[in-house]
């Protein structure tokens, strides 16, 4: 009896401890799952290729850009365009305004996000200034660029959508001259 | 029961003389409460702490609903309306409900499978003494600077990582040892079923609120670590820097939903399936008929728990899932009715033709099946995704999982004191008191919950402490029905206090006419040693 027991609660604790990790690994799964369906609103952190097949021009589908700076941010960041028709598969440019008010350089990065969150894996972006991290010396201002197209493939039923950028101050995290990839491991590295 | 019906009991004369040799070796004083090791003890300790707790966090549901008695804020600050909505929460489900049904599962598993102890004696003795230091703990929070929680008991980031006070450790410290305790308590129902069931006790005799405990024990081991790493995660964001919930830092606060929604779905089943394992034991015996349909009623269960795995964004339909999600757990949520409503049909036939009594532990299975199934139809109404959009965040959903809970789990709660408690203190309960305590509790908990709906339905938002005048009748009525609900519990209470002490009339070893299983078999009162020679079920 005292060994069936002991055997058991082994078996028992086993799940204990294994669901515990469970609850860590959805972490990383909940990253790859919204990176293969796009559902989180996350684009391509990298420049994607141009578009070389037939544009629809049947299709027009309006995307609104708004932004926005984090917490503690104090830069002035706004679009310039704040929203443009486009058929998909057609190039289109739209440009962002940002100034630093503070006195003293800094870093910024700008975290996309896109709503309804289906249509963040058909928007392309082949230029981006939130593939790089951007400095700015005190007082400086700048117009950064976005070149993107919109998938032709883009389900029916999404006639709209919007894309959010979120100013993050990322001064001093050492990103300063490559791609912020994967803010998730600087923050780590930094603490 | 199915065919458990013919039981051997040891003689009657040998097992007494022996009970009556440990009898005289019972510890007295504090002492014997702080080292016993029994089951029936350990089960005492839990009920008087769950209602302890009941009356702690009801407490707070006074202070909430005397703010909200009228629009305005008269009583006290928004800060602390928030805290007392959290802790009411937390205190309900961790203090009150689940330790109530460990109580109830560690006095009667043994006795049911004819089984003289819980399997872990000693880590019994651990998983309920921790508990009184958790509470500590969440309760001393409220008393810190800057506050207890006021985040909700469901903590969502970024209101607990970032909005919070310092005293966000203690309570992830608190929810913690609430975690392991409810662990350990449930590794001990496992083993106890598994390998201390009387020969012939097969899977398939084992009463309903046996098998229930058993799949809910299950649940608890699947899902109490998944809560202890989410609040964890909570703790490491807020203090030490990483960003799991933070989107500066990469990670994603709708996650923060996600994780503990998957805990949280199957929770509210951990709250529920020994509920239903109650009723499933009192109805037969108050209709004199065996239960119909128990095979269905543990595949009901079991279905029930597997399906609460895969339905937890329903709490989510608004965070802007695509339209394919939203639809797989509208439809997924909609599939659990079905189960449910096998027990709940099961139920009622048991009961059709039966020769039906109306004794106080019946009064509450009665009304927690009405009132349950309302609340299971407006689980329903929050399940359809389109409308769950007007819904979410509404006194529809406090109505919805008051009714689940209060007129559920907790009724049934107060059902199984009612039918067991004869056979734990050897005397009847006062039947009279008791019948004042049921009529009060039915008609105030309705006036309470039910125009909840309604205040919802017109828009009144969960958790604010002032609101829109339209809604100033309804809430009058709320609250004047909050104050009787909890006024009538301290006659639960005076019930309580008679029948530990002993008062009433002795009852027989059977104690209610139509009580069939092995714990109706042993002496009434139930002897401090009981099975220590397995009976023989046939």
């Amino acid at each position: 009896m005292a060994n069936s027991n002991s055997a058991l609660v082994t078996k028992l604790l086993l799940i204990v401890v294994g669901m515990f990790g469970f609850g860590f690994a959805l972490v990383p799964l909940y990253d790859v799952f919204c990176d293969i369906t796009g559902i989180n609103g996350k684009t391509n952190e990298t420049a994607a290729v141009y578009y070389d097949g037939q544009v629809d021009e049947s299709r027009t589908v309006t995307v609104e850009f708004i932004t926005r700076t984090h917490t503690g941010m104090p830069w002035e960041f706004r679009a310039q365009t704040k929203k443009v028709k486009v058929h998909p598969g057609e190039m289109n440019m739209v440009e962002f305004y940002v100034r630093n008010p503070a006195n003293k350089s800094m870093v910024a990065q700008a975290i996309p996000s896109v709503t309804p969150g289906q249509a963040a894996l058909y928007l392309n972006k082949t230029e981006c200034f939130c593939f790089n991290s951007q400095p700015l010396a005190a007082g400086g201002e700048s117009l950064m660029p976005m070149r993107f197209y919109v998938d032709p493939q883009l389900p029916e039923d999404i006639h709209f959508f919007t894309v959010q950028y979120t100013l993050f101050d990322v001064t001093g995290n050492g990103t300063d001259d490559k791609p912020l990839n994967n803010p998730f491991l600087t923050s780590f590295s930094d603490n | 029961m199915s065919k458990a019906t013919e039981i051997i009991s040891p003689a009657h004369g040998e097992a007494h003389a022996h009970d009556d040799h440990h009898e005289h070796h019972i510890p007295k004083g504090l002492m014997r409460w702080v080292l016993t090791t029994n089951h029936k003890d350990i089960g005492t300790l839990y009920l008087w702490f769950a209602f302890i707790m009941f009356l702690v966090g009801g407490a707070m549901a006074m202070v909430i609903r005397a703010e909200l008695f009228q629009p305005g804020l008269q009583i006290v600050e928004p800060n602390f309306f928030n805290q007392m909505t959290t802790v009411h929460g937390l205190i309900m489900v961790f203090g009150a409900v689940m330790p109530a049904f460990t109580g109830l599962a560690n006095w009667l598993v043994p006795m049911m499978i004819g089984a003289p102890d819980m399997a872990l004696p000693r880590m019994n003795n651990w998983s309920f003494w921790i508990l009184p230091f958790a509470f500590t703990i969440l309760l001393a929070s409220l008393f810190v600077e800057g506050g207890g929680p006021a985040f909700g008991w469901t903590f969502y980031a970024p209101l607990s990582t970032t909005y919070s006070g310092d005293s966000t450790a203690l309570f992830v410290f608190s929810v913690h040892i609430m975690g392991i305790s409810s662990i350990m308590g449930a590794i001990n129902v496992i083993v106890t079923i598994f390998n201390m069931r009387a020969p012939g006790m097969t899977w398939m005799k084992m009463p309903l609120f046996v098998w229930t405990w058993l799949i809910t024990a299950f649940l608890l081991i699947a899902v109490m670590p998944v809560l202890a790493g989410a609040v964890t995660m909570v703790l490491t964001d807020k203090f030490f820097g990483t960003s799991f919930f933070d989107a500066a830092g990469g990670g994603d606060p709708v996650m923060f939903q996600h994780i503990f929604w998957f805990f949280g779905h199957p929770e509210v089943y951990i709250m529920i399936l020994p509920a239903f394992g109650i009723i499933s034991q009192i109805i037969p015996t108050f209709s004199r008929k065996r239960l119909f349909g128990y095979a269905s009623m543990v595949y009901a269960t079991t279905s029930i728990a597997l399906l609460s795995f895969i339905v937890w964004a329903h709490h989510m339909f608004t965070t802007g899932m695509p339209v394919a999600a939203e639809m797989f757990f509208m439809f997924a949520t909609m599939l659990i009715s079905v189960p449910t409503g096998v027990k709940v049909f099961n139920w009622v036939a048991t009961m059709w033709r039966g020769s039906m009594t109306f004794e106080v532990p019946m009064l509450f299975a009665l009304a927690f099946i009405v009132l349950f199934t309302i609340g299971g139809l407006s689980g329903l109404m929050l399940a359809i995704t389109p409308v769950d959009f007007q819904y979410h965040d509404t006194y529809f959903v406090v109505a919805h999982f008051h009714y689940v809970l209060v007129t559920g789990a907790v009724f049934s709660i107060m059902a199984a004191v009612y039918y067991w408690i004869p056979k734990w203190t050897g005397r009847m309960f006062d039947i009279t008191l008791a019948k004042w305590h049921f009529w009060c509790s039915l008609i105030s908990v309705n006036v309470l919950f039910f125009p909840m709906h309604f205040v919802g339905l017109a828009g009144m938002p969960r958790r604010i402490p002032d609101y829109a005048l339209q809604f100033a009748d309804f809430n009058k009525w709320i609250s004047l029905g909050g104050f009787a609900f909890g006024l009538s519990q301290l006659i639960f209470l005076a019930v309580m206090i008679k029948a530990c002490r002993k008062q009433g009339e002795p009852v027989s070893d059977q104690v209610w006419e139509g009580a069939e299983g092995l714990e109706w078999e042993i002496p009434s009162p139930a002897p401090y040693h009981t099975f220590e020679t397995p009976p023989v079920v046939k």
